[in-house]
């Protein structure tokens, strides 16, 4: 069986500096909240819907109470307040806070302990909600079991919802596991979660909650008719990140795109927002039995992916150890990486086999994702076609989970139906002409790939020791990821963020927290 | 011999090694030897697979002008579509000497002739200020043509001398970009921008255009547009000096904005 030879003691060492790195900044991070997760509350709460001028009504009522100087109580307390005062349900407060006939911070106080009580009431059906979602997926994938893996995972983008539901059907058909819908360009800079079904976007479709259920809807008649069970991801990123999170855990999304760290370095959102709204959104994803995709990929495609290796395995045991700190099971921790390297580059494919299976060797349980060329690939479709075909054959080999097909056209357009069809049926013969191959070889000892094995992980140590040393702020201050540089100050949404006052609380997260972490 | 008419009036043969050096003016597409117009071709039709279907298929590689269409493979990839790859043979030429081409004009010049050229001109570093604008997210082409690492082996703008560039990355607002321009006084700015189908980003294009006549800016920079789906033709029609697409290395683009501040120095 493919095994590298790699020294668990700079294992545990790497593990021990991530381990440390994401809990100082969680404990440096623990007294804030955002905008974000305050309108996540509220909608856990019921409040749903739009004012006639397409504002959100979660954003009205967090926005009325940032006006009114009251958010650092937290957006749950004043809800409840307000229904015990009013009589009213969460969103009929919310109406009428957008219809300006009332003001939280000047209703009469109903008492900590009725207030406090009534706050976690109004945000527990919510909970119950995905509770039951998560437990019908379970049932779903006992009834419609998918068999085989890597997951062949691929991606819609129509920007019509209605047109992305027949096309990932048709996708399903053709032997496609796991179906991505892309975000439309710039979403993740929108500081609100558009509404409704949307038929309009630009490079994608727009992530909305009645996306979401329409898509579901048809992927459950399409997994029935084939009797396996197809996944659903989009997109937890950006400025709206526990929002979506939400959003997925009760229509059912199977998994996210959910990265600690991109948001920062790739759209140049505000570290503290990133990285408090990235652990309130885990925790949801958490408990909705959520697989998680970090992207790691995006390393490899922004620099020279040659000699990337070691930023990509550090930014994973991060991504890791955040995402066990909000809850996440090892099964639900997709950590993503990417075949990007030169194909120009003598023995590239050795490295990349190195790569590949050194990931899955350090994460045994988690369902790695792995990414297709995308870089090196140009017009000459036929070209693209023979990477696909080394990436698939990596991918077999290695034992990789979750396998994004690469896609022929690639570098031209968003993928004609038939791209789709050639490129699942190409990854679907490697998965099937290369089944058992990687457990009857074994590598050269101290050869080629065992080398290039054990110097990225002896480089990631060094990389894990200096943003150790640092902390985790100021290595990327100091562009130590990706070369790109971000000020803990810098970014957008930053005035989103606040610190949470003494009255604080979010009943959401104290219900997760005790659901998981018992 | 069959003869065919050229897009300009020109005649040749087709169909032989006939057609050889004395109308090599004269072009069809290359199968297997000179002229012989053979296409390879793939489409799929929203037809259940079936005589029907292969019937569709010929019938439509005939309106694309292709003749003696043969469906080479057809298969059902979906209940209500099929996918063909067909191949037919063209038999109308295009006549190369008829045919008019943007391209921008400029010479490839090596890191250190491009570096002493501005030297030369300018007498200090060019200001290049680039960004990805709009709601483009993509910043892959912009940062392959201006970071040190480049693209391929070829070095970015930041590792000439002659350049000093500011990358101001993805999702700029044009009026940004144009404010960060004055602000430098820069020569020049590079556009990175990905045109999609439903062509949302021409729009924005022409703006940032619109918005540096608007300051009287727009003769004082080099204005340079870049992307997968840009031409130089495009480019010029939109209102820049030049287009650069795919493939493109940094050298092209270093080279090209040498000779053209030098080239307006000189008029």
């Amino acid at each position: 069986m493919l095994k590298l030879s790699i020294d668990p003691k700079i294992v545990d060492k790497c593990h021990e500096l991530s381990e440390d790195i994401t809990s100082r900044v969680a404990r440096e991070l623990s007294s804030l909240s955002t905008v974000a997760i305050e309108r996540t509350v509220a909608r856990f709460a019921g409040v749903d819907g739009v004012t006639p001028d397409g504002v959100p009504l979660p954003n009205v009522v967090v926005n009325h109470l940032v006006e009114k100087g009251k958010i650092h109580d937290g957006v749950a307390m004043h809800l409840a307040n307000a229904c015990l005062a009013l009589d009213k349900t969460p969103q009929q407060v919310a109406e009428m806070i957008a219809r300006g006939e009332t003001d939280l911070s000047a209703i009469e106080w109903q008492g900590t302990e009725a207030v406090t009580e009534k706050a976690r009431e109004i945000c527990q059906g919510s909970v119950d909600k995905i509770r039951a979602r998560r437990a019908e997926r379970e049932a779903l994938l006992e009834e419609l079991p998918v068999t085989e893996t890597p997951w062949l995972y691929v991606i819609c983008a129509t920007g019509n919802t209605y047109e992305d539901a027949v096309q990932g059907r048709l996708a399903a058909s053709q032997g496609a596991d796991v179906i991505a819908v892309i975000r439309s360009t710039g979403q993740s800079l929108l500081d609100f979660v558009p509404h409704g079904i949307t038929t309009e976007g630009f490079g994608g479709t727009y992530a909305t909650q009645a996306n979401f259920k329409l898509m579901r809807e048809a992927l459950d008649e399409e997994s029935r008719k084939l009797g396996r069970y197809v996944r659903l991801v989009n997109y937890c990123s950006g400025l709206c990140m526990p929002e979506i999170a939400y959003m997925g855990a009760v229509e059912r999304l199977d998994m996210m795109l959910n990265d600690a760290m991109y948001g920062i370095l790739f759209r140049d959102i505000n570290m503290e927002r990133t990285f408090v709204d990235q652990n309130f959104s885990r925790m949801i994803n958490a408990y909705a039995g959520i697989i998680i995709n970090t992207g790691e990929d995006n390393y490899l495609t922004t620099v020279d992916a040659f000699g990337a290796g070691p930023s990509v395995l550090a930014s994973q045991f991060m991504n890791y150890h955040f995402a066990k700190k909000a809850g996440l099971k090892d099964q639900q921790i997709g950590l993503g990486h990417a075949f990007e390297i030169d194909p120009s580059i003598e023995d590239s494919l050795s490295y990349e086999l190195a790569m590949a299976l050194l990931v899955r060797q350090l994460f045994p349980d988690c369902p790695i994702k792995y990414m297709p060329p995308t870089v090196h690939k140009k017009g000459d479709i036929f070209t693209s076609h023979v990477l696909d075909s080394n990436f698939n054959l990596v991918s077999v080999l290695t034992g990789q989970s979750i396998h994004l097909v690469g896609m022929l056209t690639e570098a031209i357009h968003t993928p004609l139906i038939q791209d789709r069809y050639l490129s699942v049926r190409a990854a679907a013969y490697m998965r099937r002409a290369a089944k058992g191959l990687g457990q009857n070889l074994e590598f050269k000892q101290d050869g080629l790939i065992d080398r290039r094995a054990a110097s990225i992980l002896n480089d990631t140590l060094k990389l894990l020791e200096e943003v150790s040393e640092k902390g985790l702020f100021a290595a990327i201050t100091e562009g130590v990821f990706a070369g790109v540089k971000r000020l803990r100050t810098g970014g957008k949404g930053r005035e989103g963020v606040f610190k949470k006052g003494e009255w604080y609380l979010n009943p959401v997260e104290e219900a997760l927290r005790a659901e998981l972490f018992s | 011999m069959e003869t065919v008419m050229g897009n300009g009036n020109g005649q040749a043969t087709s169909g032989g090694r006939a057609a050889n050096a004395p109308h090599s003016d004269l072009v069809l597409p290359y199968g297997d030897q000179r002229n012989d117009g053979v296409v390879q071709v793939s489409f799929t039709l929203p037809v259940a697979a079936g005589p029907l279907a292969e019937e569709a298929a010929r019938q439509t590689m005939k309106l694309m002008g292709l003749e003696d269409p043969q469906v080479a493979e057809a298969t059902a990839i979906g209940e209500e579509f099929t996918f063909f790859v067909g191949y037919g043979k063209l038999t109308r030429a295009v006549e190369l000497s008829k045919l008019r081409v943007a391209a921008p004009m400029w010479e490839e010049l090596d890191q250190a002739a491009v570096n002493q050229l501005v030297q030369d001109t300018l007498g200090r570093p060019m200001v290049v200020v680039g960004a990805a604008t709009g709601s483009d997210a993509h910043t892959v082409g912009l940062d392959a043509i201006l970071n040190y690492k480049g693209f391929a082996g070829n070095r970015g703008l930041e590792a000439y001398s002659a350049f000093k560039v500011v990358n101001m990355g993805s999702q700029v607002p044009n009026e940004e970009l144009v404010a960060k321009a004055r602000e430098l006084g820069a020569d020049a700015i590079l556009v990175s921008q990905v045109v999609t189908e439903r062509n949302v980003h021409l729009a924005n294009l022409t703006n940032l255009v619109e918005l540096l006549e608007a300051e009287g800016l727009r003769d004082q920079v080099v204005l340079v547009v870049g992307g997968p789906r840009i031409t130089h033709a495009l480019a010029i029609e939109l209102g820049y000096d030049a287009g650069f697409g795919p493939s493109t290395r940094p050298q092209d683009v270093a080279s090209y904005l040498a000779q053209e501040v030098s080239r307006r120095m000189l008029n």
